[in-house]
Protein backbone atom coordinates (compact mmCIF):
# COMPACT_ATOMS: atom_id res chain seq x y z
CA UNK A 1 0.00 0.00 0.00
CA UNK A 2 2.73 2.21 0.99
CA UNK A 3 4.16 1.74 -2.67
CA UNK A 4 1.46 1.84 -4.27
CA UNK A 5 0.68 5.56 -2.34
CA UNK A 6 4.22 6.46 -3.69
CA UNK A 7 4.17 5.06 -7.16
CA UNK A 8 0.49 7.55 -7.68
CA UNK A 9 2.52 10.30 -5.63
CA UNK A 10 5.28 9.84 -8.28
CA UNK A 11 3.25 9.97 -11.02
CA UNK A 12 0.55 13.02 -10.23
CA UNK A 13 1.60 15.19 -6.89
CA UNK A 14 5.28 15.49 -7.57
CA UNK A 15 5.49 15.19 -11.08
CA UNK A 16 9.28 15.68 -12.17
CA UNK A 17 8.61 18.26 -15.06
CA UNK A 18 5.59 20.46 -13.24
CA UNK A 19 6.62 20.53 -9.38
CA UNK A 20 10.05 20.52 -9.81
CA UNK A 21 11.29 21.43 -13.33
CA UNK A 22 13.48 18.44 -13.81
CA UNK A 23 14.29 17.19 -17.38
CA UNK A 24 12.94 20.67 -18.59
CA UNK A 25 15.86 21.20 -21.07
CA UNK A 26 14.99 18.12 -23.53
CA UNK A 27 11.52 18.41 -22.71
CA UNK A 28 11.20 21.79 -24.49
CA UNK A 29 13.70 20.59 -27.27
CA UNK A 30 11.73 17.48 -28.18
CA UNK A 31 8.18 18.01 -27.74
CA UNK A 32 7.52 19.07 -31.30
CA UNK A 33 5.67 15.97 -31.93
CA UNK A 34 4.09 13.05 -30.38
CA UNK A 35 6.14 10.07 -31.54
CA UNK A 36 9.61 11.14 -30.94
CA UNK A 37 8.55 12.89 -27.50
CA UNK A 38 7.09 9.66 -26.30
CA UNK A 39 10.13 7.63 -27.15
CA UNK A 40 12.07 9.95 -25.50
CA UNK A 41 9.77 9.45 -22.44
CA UNK A 42 10.20 5.40 -22.64
CA UNK A 43 13.94 6.31 -22.78
CA UNK A 44 13.75 8.51 -19.64
CA UNK A 45 11.33 5.70 -17.64
CA UNK A 46 13.61 3.24 -18.26
CA UNK A 47 16.76 4.69 -17.47
CA UNK A 48 15.07 5.81 -14.22
CA UNK A 49 14.13 2.55 -13.32
CA UNK A 50 17.62 1.11 -13.79
CA UNK A 51 19.80 3.76 -12.29
CA UNK A 52 17.85 4.45 -9.20
CA UNK A 53 18.06 1.41 -7.26
CA UNK A 54 21.65 1.00 -8.62
CA UNK A 55 22.39 4.49 -6.91
CA UNK A 56 20.28 3.33 -3.87
CA UNK A 57 22.62 0.63 -3.74
CA UNK A 58 25.52 2.58 -3.80
CA UNK A 59 24.21 5.09 -1.27
CA UNK A 60 23.30 2.66 1.16
CA UNK A 61 27.02 0.83 1.32
CA UNK A 62 29.46 2.70 -0.01
CA UNK A 63 28.47 6.83 0.19
CA UNK A 64 25.97 7.48 3.78
CA UNK A 65 28.04 8.09 6.88
CA UNK A 66 28.88 4.64 8.27
CA UNK A 67 27.89 2.90 5.17
CA UNK A 68 30.79 0.76 5.10
CA UNK A 69 30.34 -0.74 8.12
CA UNK A 70 30.17 -3.98 6.39
CA UNK A 71 33.65 -3.94 5.50
CA UNK A 72 35.21 -3.70 9.01
CA UNK A 73 35.31 -2.14 12.33
CA UNK A 74 37.82 0.14 11.58
CA UNK A 75 35.57 1.86 7.92
CA UNK A 76 32.54 2.35 10.82
CA UNK A 77 33.56 6.27 11.25
CA UNK A 78 33.73 6.83 7.10
CA UNK A 79 32.01 9.50 5.27
CA UNK A 80 31.94 9.44 1.92
CA UNK A 81 28.37 11.70 1.09
CA UNK A 82 30.41 13.89 -0.91
CA UNK A 83 31.19 12.19 -3.37
CA UNK A 84 28.10 11.57 -3.79
CA UNK A 85 27.60 13.76 -7.41
CA UNK A 86 30.38 12.32 -8.77
CA UNK A 87 29.02 8.45 -8.26
CA UNK A 88 25.69 9.28 -9.13
CA UNK A 89 26.69 11.12 -12.57
CA UNK A 90 29.52 8.39 -13.74
CA UNK A 91 26.57 5.45 -12.58
CA UNK A 92 23.72 7.25 -14.90
CA UNK A 93 26.41 7.70 -17.87
CA UNK A 94 28.37 4.26 -17.80
CA UNK A 95 24.94 2.80 -17.08
CA UNK A 96 23.38 4.82 -20.13
CA UNK A 97 26.11 3.79 -22.65
CA UNK A 98 25.43 0.25 -21.42
CA UNK A 99 21.91 0.33 -21.90
CA UNK A 100 22.80 1.83 -25.05
CA UNK A 101 24.90 -1.05 -26.04
CA UNK A 102 22.76 -3.78 -25.36
CA UNK A 103 19.44 -2.40 -26.79
CA UNK A 104 21.17 -2.25 -30.30
CA UNK A 105 22.27 -5.73 -29.89
CA UNK A 106 19.03 -7.36 -28.58
CA UNK A 107 16.25 -4.83 -30.26
CA UNK A 108 17.64 -2.64 -33.21
CA UNK A 109 13.83 -1.26 -33.75
CA UNK A 110 13.76 -0.10 -30.10
CA UNK A 111 17.15 1.12 -30.91
CA UNK A 112 16.08 2.90 -33.82
CA UNK A 113 13.11 4.45 -32.77
CA UNK A 114 14.99 5.84 -29.25
CA UNK A 115 18.64 6.34 -31.23
CA UNK A 116 19.67 9.69 -30.49
CA UNK A 117 17.52 10.22 -27.56
CA UNK A 118 19.81 7.65 -25.21
CA UNK A 119 22.63 8.98 -25.41
CA UNK A 120 21.25 12.59 -24.35
CA UNK A 121 19.78 11.17 -21.39
CA UNK A 122 22.97 11.48 -19.18
CA UNK A 123 23.02 14.99 -19.07
CA UNK A 124 19.08 14.82 -18.50
CA UNK A 125 18.44 16.36 -15.13
CA UNK A 126 15.29 14.10 -14.20
CA UNK A 127 17.81 10.95 -13.93
CA UNK A 128 20.46 12.65 -11.99
CA UNK A 129 17.39 14.65 -10.03
CA UNK A 130 15.33 11.24 -9.03
CA UNK A 131 18.62 9.93 -7.80
CA UNK A 132 18.93 13.30 -5.24
CA UNK A 133 15.37 13.23 -4.16
CA UNK A 134 15.65 9.25 -4.01
CA UNK A 135 19.04 9.97 -1.23
CA UNK A 136 16.65 12.65 0.42
CA UNK A 137 13.71 10.97 1.10
CA UNK A 138 15.43 7.99 2.43
CA UNK A 139 13.67 4.95 1.03
CA UNK A 140 13.88 1.24 2.58
CA UNK A 141 14.86 -0.70 -0.35
CA UNK A 142 15.78 -0.78 -3.73
CA UNK A 143 12.53 -2.17 -4.55
CA UNK A 144 10.81 1.42 -3.76
CA UNK A 145 13.73 3.45 -5.30
CA UNK A 146 12.90 1.37 -8.58
CA UNK A 147 8.84 2.13 -7.75
CA UNK A 148 9.97 5.74 -7.50
CA UNK A 149 11.89 5.69 -10.65
CA UNK A 150 8.73 4.21 -12.34
CA UNK A 151 6.64 6.45 -11.23
CA UNK A 152 7.97 9.44 -11.53
CA UNK A 153 9.29 8.34 -15.78
CA UNK A 154 5.35 8.08 -16.05
CA UNK A 155 4.68 11.49 -15.19
CA UNK A 156 7.65 12.52 -17.38
CA UNK A 157 5.77 10.56 -19.88
CA UNK A 158 2.03 12.33 -19.65
CA UNK A 159 3.87 15.70 -19.78
CA UNK A 160 5.77 15.33 -21.64
CA UNK A 161 3.10 13.50 -24.69
CA UNK A 162 0.85 15.88 -23.45
CA UNK A 163 2.64 18.63 -24.33
CA UNK A 164 3.64 17.49 -27.40
CA UNK A 165 -0.04 17.04 -28.77
CA UNK A 166 -0.51 20.52 -27.46
CA UNK A 167 1.70 21.95 -29.82
CA UNK A 168 0.89 19.83 -32.67
CA UNK A 169 -2.38 21.70 -32.11
CA UNK A 170 -0.99 24.65 -31.71
CA UNK A 171 0.36 25.19 -35.28
CA UNK A 172 -2.84 26.59 -36.74
CA UNK A 173 -3.49 28.66 -34.07
CA UNK A 174 -2.81 32.40 -34.46
CA UNK A 175 -0.22 33.23 -31.78
CA UNK A 176 1.17 36.80 -30.85
CA UNK A 177 4.46 37.17 -32.67
CA UNK A 178 6.70 37.58 -29.83
CA UNK A 179 5.63 34.58 -28.34
CA UNK A 180 5.96 32.18 -30.86
CA UNK A 181 7.84 29.10 -30.15
CA UNK A 182 9.67 28.76 -26.70
CA UNK A 183 7.15 31.95 -25.19
CA UNK A 184 3.67 29.73 -25.70
CA UNK A 185 5.45 26.78 -25.09
CA UNK A 186 6.34 28.10 -21.43
CA UNK A 187 2.77 29.44 -21.18
CA UNK A 188 1.09 26.08 -21.87
CA UNK A 189 3.25 24.19 -19.58
CA UNK A 190 2.89 26.77 -16.82
CA UNK A 191 -0.66 26.11 -17.26
CA UNK A 192 -0.44 22.23 -17.37
CA UNK A 193 1.12 22.50 -14.15
CA UNK A 194 -1.80 24.55 -12.87
CA UNK A 195 -4.34 22.02 -14.05
CA UNK A 196 -1.70 19.07 -12.06
CA UNK A 197 -1.99 21.26 -8.93
CA UNK A 198 -5.00 20.16 -8.65
CA UNK A 199 -3.55 16.51 -7.68
CA UNK A 200 -2.27 17.74 -4.44
CA UNK A 201 -3.03 16.05 -1.59
CA UNK A 202 -4.15 12.78 -3.20
CA UNK A 203 -3.62 10.26 -1.18
CA UNK A 204 -4.56 6.29 -1.80
CA UNK B 1 40.99 47.40 -22.03
CA UNK B 2 39.45 44.56 -23.38
CA UNK B 3 39.57 44.01 -27.47
CA UNK B 4 36.69 43.88 -29.58
CA UNK B 5 36.25 40.14 -29.31
CA UNK B 6 36.48 39.97 -25.77
CA UNK B 7 33.72 42.22 -25.41
CA UNK B 8 31.44 40.78 -27.68
CA UNK B 9 31.66 37.36 -25.60
CA UNK B 10 30.64 39.03 -22.87
CA UNK B 11 28.38 40.48 -23.69
CA UNK B 12 26.55 38.97 -25.99
CA UNK B 13 24.88 36.67 -23.93
CA UNK B 14 22.42 39.86 -22.35
CA UNK B 15 20.85 39.99 -25.35
CA UNK B 16 20.77 38.10 -28.54
CA UNK B 17 22.93 34.99 -27.46
CA UNK B 18 21.26 34.50 -23.90
CA UNK B 19 21.44 31.18 -23.08
CA UNK B 20 17.80 31.26 -20.98
CA UNK B 21 15.84 33.27 -23.15
CA UNK B 22 17.03 31.95 -27.07
CA UNK B 23 18.67 29.10 -26.55
CA UNK B 24 16.39 27.77 -24.09
CA UNK B 25 19.12 25.76 -21.61
CA UNK B 26 20.09 25.83 -18.08
CA UNK B 27 16.06 26.05 -17.82
CA UNK B 28 15.29 23.37 -14.95
CA UNK B 29 17.04 25.43 -11.99
CA UNK B 30 15.98 28.75 -13.86
CA UNK B 31 12.50 28.47 -12.76
CA UNK B 32 13.13 25.92 -9.38
CA UNK B 33 15.16 28.47 -7.33
CA UNK B 34 13.70 31.93 -8.14
CA UNK B 35 10.70 31.92 -5.42
CA UNK B 36 13.34 34.57 -3.98
CA UNK B 37 16.17 36.65 -4.91
CA UNK B 38 18.15 35.22 -2.32
CA UNK B 39 18.70 31.76 -3.47
CA UNK B 40 18.90 32.88 -7.63
CA UNK B 41 21.43 35.66 -6.34
CA UNK B 42 23.29 32.56 -5.11
CA UNK B 43 22.89 30.03 -8.19
CA UNK B 44 23.70 32.47 -10.41
CA UNK B 45 27.07 33.30 -8.78
CA UNK B 46 27.71 29.40 -8.49
CA UNK B 47 26.76 28.77 -12.22
CA UNK B 48 28.87 31.56 -13.19
CA UNK B 49 31.69 29.81 -10.93
CA UNK B 50 31.81 26.20 -12.61
CA UNK B 51 31.37 27.53 -15.63
CA UNK B 52 33.68 30.10 -15.74
CA UNK B 53 36.61 27.49 -14.53
CA UNK B 54 34.55 24.59 -16.41
CA UNK B 55 35.48 26.56 -19.46
CA UNK B 56 38.92 26.85 -18.49
CA UNK B 57 39.73 23.55 -17.43
CA UNK B 58 38.35 22.18 -20.55
CA UNK B 59 40.22 24.73 -22.88
CA UNK B 60 43.42 23.70 -21.32
CA UNK B 61 42.57 19.87 -22.10
CA UNK B 62 41.40 20.33 -25.36
CA UNK B 63 43.74 19.12 -27.25
CA UNK B 64 44.70 15.98 -25.17
CA UNK B 65 40.77 14.55 -25.20
CA UNK B 66 39.91 11.80 -27.18
CA UNK B 67 36.71 12.67 -29.01
CA UNK B 68 35.38 9.52 -28.14
CA UNK B 69 35.25 9.81 -24.29
CA UNK B 70 35.06 13.87 -24.00
CA UNK B 71 31.23 13.83 -22.63
CA UNK B 72 32.25 12.02 -19.61
CA UNK B 73 35.63 13.89 -19.03
CA UNK B 74 33.38 16.84 -18.91
CA UNK B 75 31.50 15.60 -16.71
CA UNK B 76 33.79 14.43 -14.44
CA UNK B 77 35.33 18.15 -14.36
CA UNK B 78 31.84 19.70 -13.99
CA UNK B 79 31.38 17.35 -11.07
CA UNK B 80 34.56 18.21 -9.75
CA UNK B 81 33.68 21.95 -9.56
CA UNK B 82 30.66 21.11 -8.40
CA UNK B 83 31.02 19.34 -5.21
CA UNK B 84 33.34 22.39 -4.25
CA UNK B 85 30.56 24.75 -4.76
CA UNK B 86 28.62 22.45 -2.75
CA UNK B 87 31.21 21.91 -0.01
CA UNK B 88 31.76 25.73 0.31
CA UNK B 89 28.01 26.64 0.26
CA UNK B 90 27.64 24.10 3.22
CA UNK B 91 30.74 25.51 5.07
CA UNK B 92 29.49 29.52 4.49
CA UNK B 93 25.54 29.75 3.84
CA UNK B 94 23.79 26.84 5.42
CA UNK B 95 20.71 27.81 5.37
CA UNK B 96 20.90 29.06 1.65
CA UNK B 97 22.39 25.64 0.83
CA UNK B 98 19.21 23.77 2.28
CA UNK B 99 17.04 26.01 0.29
CA UNK B 100 18.75 25.03 -3.08
CA UNK B 101 18.63 21.53 -1.77
CA UNK B 102 18.96 19.09 -5.06
CA UNK B 103 19.46 22.08 -7.73
CA UNK B 104 23.37 22.73 -6.53
CA UNK B 105 23.88 19.41 -7.54
CA UNK B 106 21.82 19.58 -10.94
CA UNK B 107 24.61 22.25 -11.87
CA UNK B 108 26.46 19.32 -13.21
CA UNK B 109 23.16 18.35 -15.69
CA UNK B 110 22.73 22.17 -16.51
CA UNK B 111 22.43 22.13 -20.24
CA UNK B 112 24.04 25.09 -19.82
CA UNK B 113 27.41 23.81 -19.06
CA UNK B 114 27.62 20.94 -21.52
CA UNK B 115 26.55 23.55 -24.21
CA UNK B 116 29.25 25.87 -23.61
CA UNK B 117 31.84 23.30 -23.09
CA UNK B 118 30.87 21.67 -26.31
CA UNK B 119 30.41 24.97 -28.86
CA UNK B 120 32.61 27.09 -26.83
CA UNK B 121 35.76 25.41 -24.74
CA UNK B 122 36.75 22.65 -27.23
CA UNK B 123 37.71 24.81 -29.62
CA UNK B 124 39.17 28.01 -28.10
CA UNK B 125 42.17 29.34 -25.91
CA UNK B 126 42.10 29.78 -21.85
CA UNK B 127 41.61 33.21 -22.12
CA UNK B 128 38.15 33.69 -24.18
CA UNK B 129 36.65 30.30 -23.04
CA UNK B 130 37.00 32.54 -19.01
CA UNK B 131 35.67 35.68 -20.51
CA UNK B 132 32.94 32.78 -22.28
CA UNK B 133 31.92 31.32 -19.33
CA UNK B 134 31.79 34.95 -17.55
CA UNK B 135 29.64 36.40 -19.75
CA UNK B 136 27.22 33.44 -20.36
CA UNK B 137 27.10 33.14 -16.12
CA UNK B 138 26.24 37.10 -16.19
CA UNK B 139 23.34 36.15 -18.49
CA UNK B 140 21.85 33.87 -16.85
CA UNK B 141 21.90 35.25 -13.89
CA UNK B 142 20.57 38.05 -15.33
CA UNK B 143 17.38 36.11 -15.96
CA UNK B 144 17.52 34.73 -12.61
CA UNK B 145 17.45 38.05 -10.88
CA UNK B 146 14.65 39.19 -12.74
CA UNK B 147 12.17 36.13 -12.18
CA UNK B 148 13.32 35.90 -8.52
CA UNK B 149 12.71 39.82 -7.96
CA UNK B 150 9.28 39.70 -9.36
CA UNK B 151 8.28 35.74 -7.73
CA UNK B 152 9.36 37.34 -4.53
CA UNK B 153 8.07 40.90 -4.71
CA UNK B 154 4.42 39.87 -5.73
CA UNK B 155 4.22 37.00 -3.86
CA UNK B 156 5.53 37.66 -0.31
CA UNK B 157 6.12 41.09 -0.78
CA UNK B 158 9.37 41.16 0.83
CA UNK B 159 12.88 41.22 -1.03
CA UNK B 160 16.17 39.58 0.10
CA UNK B 161 14.15 38.99 3.34
CA UNK B 162 12.90 42.32 3.93
CA UNK B 163 9.61 43.53 3.74
CA UNK B 164 9.40 46.34 1.19
CA UNK B 165 5.20 46.29 0.32
CA UNK B 166 4.55 48.74 3.39
CA UNK B 167 1.62 47.36 6.31
CA UNK B 168 -0.56 50.35 5.29
CA UNK B 169 -1.07 48.89 1.72
CA UNK B 170 -2.07 45.50 3.28
CA UNK B 171 -4.40 47.40 5.38
CA UNK B 172 -6.08 49.01 2.35
CA UNK B 173 -7.19 45.59 1.12
CA UNK B 174 -3.41 44.25 -0.94
CA UNK B 175 -2.87 40.52 -1.09
CA UNK B 176 0.38 39.01 -1.54
CA UNK B 177 -0.44 36.77 -4.58
CA UNK B 178 -0.13 33.32 -3.50
CA UNK B 179 0.36 31.93 -6.81
CA UNK B 180 3.44 33.26 -7.70
CA UNK B 181 5.50 31.19 -5.23
CA UNK B 182 3.66 27.84 -6.80
CA UNK B 183 5.62 25.91 -9.52
CA UNK B 184 3.81 27.14 -12.51
CA UNK B 185 4.42 30.41 -12.22
CA UNK B 186 7.93 30.23 -12.72
CA UNK B 187 6.84 29.21 -15.99
CA UNK B 188 4.96 31.82 -17.09
CA UNK B 189 6.69 34.69 -15.45
CA UNK B 190 10.20 33.34 -17.71
CA UNK B 191 7.77 33.61 -20.46
CA UNK B 192 6.78 37.22 -20.21
CA UNK B 193 10.20 37.76 -19.67
CA UNK B 194 10.94 36.12 -23.40
CA UNK B 195 7.84 37.95 -24.32
CA UNK B 196 9.43 41.27 -23.63
CA UNK B 197 12.87 40.42 -24.66
CA UNK B 198 11.22 39.30 -28.02
CA UNK B 199 9.42 42.42 -28.71
CA UNK B 200 12.18 44.09 -28.27
CA UNK B 201 14.62 42.50 -30.74
CA UNK B 202 12.53 41.33 -34.17
CA UNK B 203 15.43 39.11 -34.90
CA UNK B 204 14.64 36.62 -32.67
CA UNK B 205 11.20 36.38 -33.81
CA UNK B 206 10.04 32.90 -35.25
CA UNK B 207 7.77 33.16 -38.02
Amino acid sequence: MEELNLFVKSIFVDNMIFAYFLGMCSYLAVSKNVKTAFGLGLAVTFMLVVTLPLNYLLDKYILQPGALAWLGEDLKDVDLSFLGLIMFIAVIASATQLVEMAVEKFSPSLYNSLGIFLPLIAVNCAILGGALFMQQKDFGSALTASIYGAGSGIGWVLAIVGLAAIREKLAYSNVPKPLRGIGITFIITGLMGIAFMSFLGIKL
Amino acid sequence: MLSKRSKEIIFNPFSKENPVLVQVLGICSTLAVTVSLEPAIVMSISVMAVLAFANVIISLMRNTIPTTIRIIVQLVVVAALVIMVQQFLLAFNYDVSKKLSVFIGLIITNCILMGRLEAFAMHNKPWPSFLDGIGNGLGYGMVLVVVGFFRELLGSGTLLGYQVIPQCVYDAGYMNNGLMILPPMALIVVACVIWVQHARDKELQEK
